[in-house]
């Protein structure tokens, strides 16, 4: 039985298709990475999942009375609110103070529990948004970009927490990357989006990939190289043509 | 308005005055709070949509020959539930419907308030109010109005900053965001009903956001910025009302000056004393 099943799920905007026939499913202690290029529809399908949009078609199944936690790829909180980092993670429902200290602690914001939501860094405030989403003891996280705008380190500081999270607490993970080609080591399952499933499949390592040395320039431990592997590609509208057509536009991420 | 000029030596001891003073107080406690959601929410432009709105329930409410302040409850929910279903459309941004909404229910108002011919009320009592109007009756159904609005929103207060913050994130997390979001409009519609001989239509915005700026300036909590408010807008209150017995000055707009003069004073603190 699995945290979280999506089953044919298809969704137009005012007649421009923006997801068609996606199914895919989450399982406990299972890591779904969701990759593709910009509006292909992946924070759309994890809308879906989350039940904050609906499909025109296809079903959504959530176990029931799973615990959800929910990391959004940006807040935007106006100056006017005057709100601390330990007020915004108070803020999810029936959680104790203590419980508040205890994830800040775990992902080493404690140092700004009393500053100005609006006046921390990007890479602290991705980390509370993290705190937000591991309150309450998920048992599905859905992280949307959460290694956005963090720099290296913190990246692989971030995604080392992850995997811990799945390992210790064994929740289901469904995340999105930010980056085309690298999901986080550790992910069971890509899956490649373009309005359609592209492919999905485990990731492969990286230590040894020449694309993944020229990007990076040195090791860092905790991201793998995701290699796409197209059967088809898509023409200019996006629609997908069947063959691997090199000299044509291929799938525009790859 | 102009009922002052020979009392000048001794305003503050008139009982119609202390009347005045706390039916004001008692309106800027619930406008305060409900106000820091409206200037959090970035929706400013809601409470004018909401008090226009109430402009038609008068004028709806003379004509049915009623009299009711629930006719002006109710109208200014059936305006607050259209505006939900447009943005649920989607086509325009919530700015330009609250525009659209805001003054054609103002003009409609407006017009059915000129139709009534029998109607001796000055039309100028409906815009900025009439304070030093207000009777016992009036007071008592403020002070119950208070007591609803505040409970309400020490009820949704949670789940609603919860949705000012994230909106998606609050429903992920288990509030009901359009229960929530219905339940605060009920609140600012009552006020805004019981508000309007207090302040009238035009200026009881001005009450609900000039007291929750002026006290984001000292505010370091979202309480503490509620709590502040209320006391902001008391104080405007009971300035605008003594301004406006010593100077002979409709009571209203004296309010407001006030309420802007607090602020004013707010932005010129140093940093310091400032969040």
């Amino acid at each position: 039985m699995p945290l979280l099943n999506l089953e044919d799920i298809s969704l137009s905007f005012s007649g421009k298709v923006v997801l068609e026939g996606v199914s895919f499913s989450v399982h406990r202690g299972e890591i779904v990475t969701l990759i593709g290029p910009n509006g292909a529809g992946k924070s759309t399908i994890m809308k879906i999942a989350l039940g904050l949009q609906e499909p025109d078609q296809g079903k959504v199944t959530r176990a029931a009375g799973i615990s959800i936690g929910y990391m959004p790829q940006k807040i935007m909180i106006t100056d006017i609110l005057p709100l601390t980092v330990k007020d915004f993670l108070k803020m999810r429902w029936g959680v104790s103070l203590s419980e508040v200290r205890e994830v800040m602690d775990l992902v080493r914001i404690s140092h700004v529990a009393e500053s100005p939501v609006q006046r921390i860094s990007g890479g602290e405030m991705q980390r509370v948004l993290m705190a937000r989403a591991l309150l309450g003891h998920p048992d599905l996280l859905v992280l949307d970009e959460p290694i956005q705008g963090v720099d290296i380190a913190g990246q692989q500081e971030l995604y080392h927490l992850i995997g811990k999270i799945r390992t210790e607490k064994s929740c289901g993970i469904l995340m999105i990357s930010h980056d085309l080609h690298l999901v986080m080591a550790g992910t069971d399952k890509v899956i490649c989006l373009n309005r359609h499933i592209c492919c999905s499949g485990h990731p492969q390592k990286i230590q040894d990939h020449p694309e993944y040395h020229a990007m990076l320039g040195r090791h860092v431990d905790g991201i793998t190289l995701y290699t796409h592997d197209h059967d088809h590609h898509h023409d200019d509208q996006g629609n997908v043509i069947h063959g691997d057509l090199r000299d044509e536009k291929t799938c525009s991420h790859d | 308005m102009v009922i002052f000029g020979m009392k000048r030596h001794v305003p503050m001891i008139d009982n119609f005055i202390l009347t005045a003073m706390l039916s004001g107080v008692l309106v800027a406690l619930a406008a305060g709070p409900l106000g820091c959601f409206l200037v959090w929410r970035r929706m400013a432009y809601f409470g004018d949509t909401i008090s226009h709105s109430a402009l038609m329930g008068i004028g709806l409410g003379i004509a049915f020959g009623s009299g009711s302040l629930w006719v002006i409850v109710v109208t200014c929910i059936f305006v607050s539930l259209i505006l939900l279903l447009l943005e649920k459309g989607g086509k325009f941004s919530t700015d330009t419907l609250l525009g659209i909404l805001a003054h054609s229910t103002l003009s409609i108002g407006l017009i059915i308030i000129a139709m009534q011919e029998n109607l001796r009320q000055d039309m100028m009592s409906f815009l900025i109010g009439d304070i030093l109007t207000i009777g016992r009756e009036d007071l008592i159904g403020i002070g119950m109005m208070v007591v609803v609005v505040l409970g309400g929103l020490l009820y949704i207060w949670k789940p609603l900053l919860s949705i000012t913050v994230h909106e998606g994130l609050a429903q992920v997390e288990g509030i009901n965001v359009l229960k929530t979001k219905i339940l605060y409009m009920l609140l600012i519609s009552l006020l805004v009903a019981f508000a309007m001989k207090v302040i009238g239509a035009l200026l009881i915005t001005s009450l609900m956001i000039i007291p929750a700026a002026a006290a984001r300036n000292v505010a370091r909590s979202p309480v503490q910025m509620a709590l502040y408010s209320m006391i902001m807008g008391s104080l405007s209150v009971v300035m605008g009302v003594m301004m406006s017995s010593l100077w002979d000055l409709p009571a209203g707009p004296s309010i407001v000056l006030s309420a802007l003069i607090l602020f004013l004073i707010g932005r010129a603190l140093p940093k310091r004393y400032r969040l």
